[in-house]
């Protein structure tokens, strides 16, 4: 399993989407995304956009307020991770239009849509952004 | 303005339909967001669940409602609370016939619950229907949950509807359902392990999408076994060849890179089938190199793929050319500004010096500055490729950088990580032992409680061994030093137990040992030592033996020894002590001083810890005992066995059997099977003729014939040292003869030869053109000075060489080359086959699909992705430009979202958290 979790966090270190492709207890993901939001939220611009934890890497990228972090094991292409979060911004961007923090906080459910289709079992399926957002787009047609 | 805000929130209550959440909703997750702290985001949740738990249970909410409740839950729990009330309510909802209602509470009850839990059986009949539904959305709804939901047990249920789906006319069902299947593989392999076949039909699925899913599924089966998948090779690299050739309709484009992520998913795969096949890795060298020349390497994307084709080459038979391409790629992530890409480099190379070790040395000062740059994980990632290239040449620079590190960093799981990697390099490489233990002083001081106790047991036997029995002096040396650095550590506070111990054990066993110091003195420090951590039951233990052992060394040498008043209330205090070990280790202590001056010598002799126990099993120390015995008329001795075979002593032996059993077995010489020798005869007349009593004689007169040699075994019985049979991690080999022993321990050959004899493989090589150690060198002046010098010492010159011009380095790391020579070196080079014999490889593929069923489909999804890709270039316009241009393709949306926005009070000017607002481009 290479992506383990998927994390939005504001600078705030408010967490603002969550999905974990493993059995963590509340508690447990609690901590780790204190730990972890503490780390990424230290680090500076110019400093490599990986950072280790425990036994996960996580590849983050800051948009605007808002922090997107992918935490994968020790087998993935961190670069490419780092491209992957770019394309899930780029596909809500493309549902939203113009997509902000606030979207993805009201639409919750559409976020995590999105990213259903992008990822499953903790691998990366479809980056195809027609792919990804046409069943969605579909149903919202039909509600 | 209150006007205002009332109409306001009555066109948000108005757009309810559209956003599909209430003004309330709104409201809490505007709350949420401009939460100033997370105590005040707390409180706006724990009302919520209170809120939550009432509404929820109230009868007859609406199905919209509901929907909006369990987003609502979900808040809650991503926000850190428990929602398990609301659980079943999300389960109920994944009946609902609306399919946003239905795919929400999938997407919930995903959210919520593990597939162990006992609400999951409630999903399985929902799930099965579903599954056969003629909306495929609603297919995709439940295969989606089917991934997340689905266990070992509940797979039997679903699969035969899932390989169905395989062959749905959708390839978004068909592709789910791999993915669902590939998921079962995850989960029991052995449920699917029958769908081989299946899989590799779907590879050449007519759909992209759908073959890009089975590369997942593959990865993960051929990680377990590649065997089966051998014959997939050309497939895959014909695969690979059209997506690098654009081939792939341009929808799946990142970029205006083709297909990267497939790309990277088909290279991780070929790494693995082509990992010492020959046969295989030269079907790939052509797309490869493919590869390696289309890539651009000005883009993220382009350089994620380079770095995976640069894994790809390093896990297949090795090709030199593209090897040679390899390093370059390498070479320019490391000079890159950026640090993304210094750190892909630094991982690159490391992979790269398992098959080229030389090729390290241009990258020298590159590494340096990965190594000294602020960016931690940068650091760290480093430290790792230091790490792999640790040789006997550098492993104090290493070792001391390490050390370093973490000495500076608090997070305990890198500490034990680094810790162990430092003990493991200083148990194979290190130059002397007496560097060893000042680097093992230095980890245990730093990490402390986090080093396994058996390092601890390490170090205490490479400080007894010494060099060797041979050299007496120098271990005697490297004792006395030994005792000198942990009095001098004594000094400073807190230090960890697992140090104390073994600093307790040094002592007690040569503390006095040299003479330079007095038995008081000593045992005045191991009371110090057990005062600074009062409820280490393990350290007092190890106290009271050291103390043991040297008022056992003074009495033996004629000297008297005056107990000092705290050793004396420490031991008194432990004759009440709740721990037996304890306390039996001080009645031992009192026994041993009672004794006379020749037991002493002969029970605890001065540096013995080494020498083997010799147990006499014929007890032969017996035999005048015994001869007196016999000829005062007792009974010769009979053993167990010719006993058995006496009718009238049957019941009598087996009685004494049982009632002394485990008492005998105890005894070494006792083995059942085997007669005792004669030797060992006994009349019985002596005593009362009952054989019971001849065997508590038997094992009285034993137990005082070990407790001559054994006492002190069980004096320390923790630190007790198995030495029969092991061999020396570090130091000279115990099987292994050396023809000369150097006299003195930090002498420069020896040193070299412990090394040397320690890394096994490298000792002809390094004994040869081993150069003189000295000590490290003074810290230069110039910060390049300092770099030049620590790339010399790390990258195969000597450390020793404070020059370290280039043309003295070259000439080194000529002979640090040979060092390397690994067992596991890489087969010779194979000849990089012309490109045109690939060339028709690829084209005449037996295995592919008569027809190619990408082109097949690019013209099926033409029209689809040229809609696309304008709205894909205009947002890719908008990301060059670097700025916010108009709004995006819908821009009535996102006027509704401001106009909600307004309506619930939250403006980006008037906000407390305008970022809200901030779109993520901005």
């Amino acid at each position: 399993m290479a992506i383990r979790f998927v994390l939005l966090v504001n600078k705030q270190g408010q967490t603002r989407l969550a999905q974990y492709y493993e059995q963590l207890t509340i508690d447990e993901r609690r901590a780790l995304e204190g730990e972890i939001v503490r780390k990424c939220l230290a680090r500076t611009e110019n400093q490599c956009s990986f950072v280790e934890h425990r036994n996960y890497k996580v590849v983050y990228r800051r948009y605007a307020s808002l922090f997107f972090l992918i935490g994968v094991d020790s087998e993935e292409n961190e670069l490419a991770i780092l491209e992957f979060i770019h394309c899930v911004v780029e596909t809500m961007d493309r549902y939203f239009g113009n997509v902000c923090e606030l979207d993805i906080m009201y639409h919750l459910e559409k976020a995590h849509f999105i990213l259903e289709e992008m990822v499953m079992n903790g691998c990366i399926v479809e980056t195809n952004k027609s792919n990804i957002l046409g069943p969605i787009q579909l149903m919202d047609k039909s509600f | 303005m209150e006007q205002l805000k009332t109409i306001g929130r009555e066109l948000a209550m108005g757009s309810q339909g559209v956003w599909g959440s209430s003004k309330e909703f709104l409201e809490l997750v505007k709350t949420i967001g401009e939460a100033k702290s997370k105590a005040e985001e707390e409180r706006i949740v724990l009302a919520e669940i209170e809120s939550l738990k009432r509404r929820i249970q109230e009868p007859d909410v609406p199905r919209k409602k509901m929907k909006e409740y369990i987003m609502r839950l979900v808040y809650v729990e991503m926000l850190g609370h428990d929602a398990s009330f609301g659980y079943i309510h999300a389960v109920k909802m994944t009946h609902d016939d609306n399919l946003l209602l239905k795919r929400s509470g999938y997407l919930a009850v995903t959210l919520f619950l593990n597939e162990d839990h006992d609400l999951i059986i409630l999903i399985i009949n929902t799930i099965q229907k579903d599954l056969k539904s003629d909306n495929y959305l609603v297919c995709c709804a439940a295969l989606t949950a089917v991934c997340r939901l689905i266990n070992e047990e509940t797979i039997p249920a679903v699969l035969p509807q899932i390989v169905e789906l395989l062959n749905h006319q959708k390839e978004l069902v068909r592709k789910k359902a791999v993915m669902a299947l590939h998921r079962f593989f995850q989960r029991s392999p052995s449920t699917v392990s029958h769908l081989f076949p299946a899989f590799q039909e779907r590879l050449c699925d007519r759909d992209p999408s759908v073959m890009s899913a089975v590369l997942c599924a593959l990865y993960d089966m051929i990680l377990v076994n590649v065997k089966p998948f051998k014959h997939l090779v050309a497939s895959l690299v014909s695969i690979l060849k059209q997506a690098v050739e654009h081939r792939l309709p341009k929808s799946y484009d990142y970029h205006r890179t083709p297909a990267p992520f497939v790309q990277i998913k088909l290279l991780k795969i070929l790494a693995l089938l082509g990992t010492g096949d020959k046969a295989a890795s030269e079907n790939m060298f052509n797309v490869l190199g493919d590869i390696l020349k289309r890539s651009d390497s000005t883009s993220n994307i382009g350089n994620a793929i380079l770095y995976e084709c640069v894994r790809t080459l390093t896990s297949i038979y090795t090709n030199p050319r593209l090897l040679q391409n390899a390093a370059e790629i390498t070479a320019k992530f490391l000079k890159s500004d950026s640090h993304n890409l210094k750190y892909m480099g630094i991982d690159a190379l490391g992979r790269l010096i398992k098959i080229t070790p030389e090729c390290a040395e241009n990258h020298q000062l590159a590494v340096i500055d990965c190594l000294e740059d602020p960016d931690d994980t940068l650091k760290r990632k480093t430290l790792d490729l230091l790490y792999k290239m640790t040789k006997a040449n550098n492993v104090e620079v290493i070792v001391e950088r390490m050390v370093e590190y973490i000495r500076n960093i608090s997070d305990n799981h890198y500490k034990t990580e680094i810790s162990s990697r430092v003990i493991e390099l200083a148990e194979r490489y290190a130059p002397s032992n007496q560097w060893f233990i000042q680097t093992m002083n230095q980890v245990f001081e730093i990490a402390g409680d986090l080093v396994p106790q058996k390092v601890a047991h390490d170090l205490m036997r490479l400080i007894a061994e010494g060099a060797g029995e041979e050299d007496e002096d120098a271990d005697s040396h490297l004792r006395s030093s030994a005792v000198q650095a942990y009095l001098q550590i004594l000094k400073e506070p807190k230090l960890p137990s697992i140090l104390l111990q073994v600093i307790s054990w040094v002592l007690g066993e040569y503390g006095i040992a040299d003479g330079s110091h007095s038995a008081e003195f000593i045992i005045g420090k191991l009371c110090d030592i057990v005062a600074t951590r009062p409820g280490d039951d393990k350290l007092k233990g190890y106290v009271v033996s050291a103390i043991t052992k040297i008022c056992a060394f003074e009495k033996a040498a004629g000297q008297t020894v005056d107990l000092i008043p705290e050793c004396v209330s420490f031991i008194e205090e432990l004759y009440a002590s709740h721990s037996t070990d304890l306390q039996q280790r001080v009645y031992e202590f009192h026994a041993v001083l009672k004794l006379d001056r020749d037991t002493l010598a002969s029970i605890l002799p001065m540096d013995a810890s080494c020498e083997d126990i010799e147990v006499d099993k014929d007890l032969s120390f017996l035999n005048s005992f015994v001869e007196s015995a016999l000829a005062n008329g007792s009974r010769p001795y009979l053993s167990d066995n010719e006993r058995r075979g006496m009718g009238a002593m049957t019941t009598l032996a087996s009685n004494n059997d049982a009632g002394t059993s485990s008492l005998l077995r105890f005894q070494p010489y006792e083995k059942p099977s085997i007669p005792e020798p004669a030797a060992a005869l006994v009349t019985a007349s002596h005593y009362s003729q009952d054989a019971i009593d001849q065997h508590d004689i038997y094992s009285s007169a034993i137990t005082v014939s070990t407790s001559s040699k054994a006492p002190e075994s069980s004096s320390n019985d923790g630190t007790r040292l198995k030495l029969e049979g092991v061999q020396k991690k570090w130091g000279r080999p115990t099987y292994t003869p050396e023809a000369q022993v150097p006299k003195n321990p930090i002498n420069i050959s020896d040193s070299v030869k412990v090394s040397s004899s320690a890394a096994g493989k490298e000792a002809s090589s390094r004994n040869s053109s081993a150069p003189p150690y000295t000590e490290r060198k003074q810290p230069p002046q110039e910060i390049s000075a300092e770099k030049k010098k620590l790339a010399a010492s790390l990258f195969g010159s000597k450390a020793g060489d404070t020059k370290a011009k280039p043309a003295a380095k070259l000439q080194q790391n000529g002979t640090s080359k040979k060092a390397p020579a690994k067992p596991t070196s890489p087969p010779p080079p194979a000849p990089a086959p012309p490109p045109a014999d690939l060339l028709d490889l690829s084209d005449s593929l037996p295995q592919t699909p008569s027809v190619d069923p990408v082109d097949q489909l690019a013209d099926l999804i033409s029209v689809d992705s040229s809609a696309a890709t304008s709205t894909t270039s205009l947002v890719e316009q908008v990301f060059d430009a670097g700025k916010v241009a108009t709004k995006g393709p819908s821009p009535q949306a996102s006027l509704q979202k401001d106009a909600v926005s307004r309506q619930v009070g939250v403006t980006p000017s008037g906000g407390t958290n305008p970022d809200l607002f901030k779109d993520l481009f901005g």
